[in-house]
């Protein structure tokens, strides 16, 4: 493999910049001693991560957030299990068309999904509320967490369900015991990928938060959306260095390589 | 594996997979499938400012649509930003996927994570980063005034250029994927092969590179598209209330003037439109370069 030249190099340089620089600048802001946007040249202050607890619409915002985030996650891992065993371990009539429609929500535009999950809830009777806000996020999180698991169930040998069961396991506990612990880091690692996707989530949830159940990405975008101070930056410093805690958990969990690009250590890159 | 085996030892319909894969399905027919069809069903309906949402049947919506400029001119701005932020993607893009292709452990796996890392942050953050660097007063326009390049700040909030700037950077993560994946295929022996035979480094980018690496740049593109067009939060913080998009559009007759079949019928607009270009596009596609996705 040969290297990269001077011009290459420049490119990569302003690239990383490129990529970088908005999410430092919003780290940098929410460091600032002052009481309007600037940088932090006179010295650090954590003045504006302290107001965010003096902020009680962002901290609820985050609690529910952080319970959506994992419940949704949860429910969605309970049905993507089965259905992703059943994708990997068996061919069947249907079979594409099935994971064509498990997936199919990747296609519909987040705020279309809003707009008829915001009509739905109403006529049923859950418009605005927090299980409303559950039952949509499952779905949306549901393809996340549906890629992850097909992948960690297809290379399983076959043969080592078939001893179980020869030996006398029923089929429950052969799951339990053998299949379950072998797809167990997919499942993790889908259950953070649904997570984060959940926790992130704002086009779709923008339709359908009503005051009392807004997420923390909703209740910051209707923020900047009237006005941009530190106190912004602040909440998005702290929600980009979670991000950046939850990113470290899936690279040793299933490597970041692998689940951004679908293939990594394991398989030795390039 | 012997998956195939396995189903030709059964030679009878096993109900497990439909079984297992059940669940899944009536999920996705209750909460997908049903405030879907509701939506379209929704579409038809008319709207009155006093008496809400009437229960007729017909198509005054997609007509209202069709025969106003003013909607014209939204969707017009969506395919033209969507457009200019597939572009700028790619031409940002795909040349950085090439170079981290050519970089070697660690840094390889380092800036990949740095390309890529930034799709986990929340839109919300990573636009407010463009809001801060692009504002009259921000960093972009400090810089340049003090390089004496303008006299006066720039205006790239509230503007197209502004949308598209921070949507591409949104999206290029995408490209990246999309062009690595290609490359993953590249056989270095034959870049070596044609610097042997005598080719200058810029044949060897246009005559082997580009060829092999131009079904990754399309199939990002058709992402990259997609996801411009029914974008949301970014040109809804970076356009303003008045630049409007489909999206922020829809979002616009949902729940501030409550017109909620208009909104429903902007919504599957977008839909079929995004359905239409990505399956539409793929085809096209997977045609084109039949061998390169076998």
């Amino acid at each position: 493999m040969s290297r990269n030249g001077p011009i290459a190099l420049l490119f990569h340089t302003l690239f990383v910049i490129f990529a970088l620089g908005p999410i430092l600048i919003v780290c940098a802001v929410a460091f600032t001693p002052l009481g309007y946007l600037s940088l932090p040249i006179h010295g650090l202050s954590l003045r504006w991560f302290r107001a965010i607890g003096g902020n009680p619409e962002f901290v609820s915002a985050f609690w529910t957030s952080l319970g959506l985030g994992a419940l949704s996650a949860t429910i969605a891992i309970l049905f993507t299990v089965p259905a992703a065993l059943a994708v990997a371990r068996y061919r069947f009539p249907g079979r594409e068309a099935l994971v064509t429609f498990l997936q199919s929500p990747l296609m519909i535009p987040p705020a279309v999904l809003g707009i008829a999950f915001l009509r739905f809830f109403t006529e049923i009777g859950l418009g605005g509320t927090f299980i409303g806000l559950v039952l949509s996020h499952v779905i949306i999180v549901m393809p996340f967490a549906l890629r992850l698991v097909i992948a960690a169930s297809t290379g399983i040998d076959p043969q080592l369900e078939h001893a179980a069961v020869s030996l006398g396991a029923s089929w429950w506990k052969s799951f339990w015991r053998v299949i379950l612990p072998l797809i167990l880091p997919g499942v993790a690692s889908g259950w953070v990928l649904a997570f984060i996707t959940s926790f992130d989530e704002v086009t779709m949830t923008v339709f359908i938060a009503s005051p009392r159940t807004t997420t923390l990405p909703v209740r910051l975008f209707l923020y900047i959306q009237d006005n941009i101070d530190p106190l912004v930056a602040a909440v998005s410093a702290a929600l980009i260095g979670l991000t950046v805690v939850a990113m470290l958990l899936l690279d040793w969990l299933y490597g970041l390589e692998r689940l951004l690009v679908g293939r990594g250590r394991a398989e030795g890159s390039g | 594996m012997s998956l195939a085996a396995t189903t030709a030892r059964r030679p009878r319909l096993d109900p497990a997979p439909y079984l297992l894969s059940g669940p899944a399905l009536l999920l996705y027919g209750v909460l997908l499938l049903v405030p879907l069809i509701a939506t379209g069903l929704l579409s038809l309906h008319s709207f009155a400012l006093y008496k809400g949402i009437i229960d007729v049947y017909n198509l005054a919506n997609y007509r209202d649509i069709f025969s106003d400029s003013y909607f014209y001119e939204i969707f017009g701005r969506t395919f033209r930003i969507a457009l200019l932020v597939t572009v700028l993607s790619a031409l940002i893009g795909a040349p950085e996927a090439y170079i981290l292709n050519r970089m070697r452990a660690p840094w390889r796996g380092l800036f990949l994570l740095v390309a890529l890392g930034p799709l986990l942050i929340s839109v919300v953050s990573r636009t407010l980063g463009w809001a801060l660097l692009l504002g009259s007063t921000g960093i972009v326009n400090q810089a340049l005034m003090g390089l004496d390049l303008i006299r006066t700040p720039l205006q790239f909030m509230y503007s197209e250029a502004g949308i598209v700037i921070a949507l591409a950077h949104v999206l290029v993560p995408f490209m990246v994927i999309s062009v690595w994946a290609a490359l993953q295929r590249l056989d270095p022996q034959v870049e070596n092969a044609a610097i042997s035979l005598g080719a200058s480094p810029l044949t060897v980018l246009r005559r082997i590179v580009l060829p092999q690496a131009m079904p990754g740049i399309l199939s990002g593109g058709i992402i990259t598209f997609a996801l411009a067009a029914s974008a949301f939060a970014t040109p809804a913080i970076i356009g303003g209330r008045r630049l409007k998009v489909a999206a922020t559009l829809a979002y616009d007759e949902f729940l501030n003037t409550l017109n909620w079949p208009l909104g429903a019928a902007i919504a599957i607009l977008l839909l079929f439109a995004n359905i239409l270009i990505i399956v539409g596009c793929n085809r096209l596609l997977e045609r084109r370069y039949a061998e390169a996705f076998r």
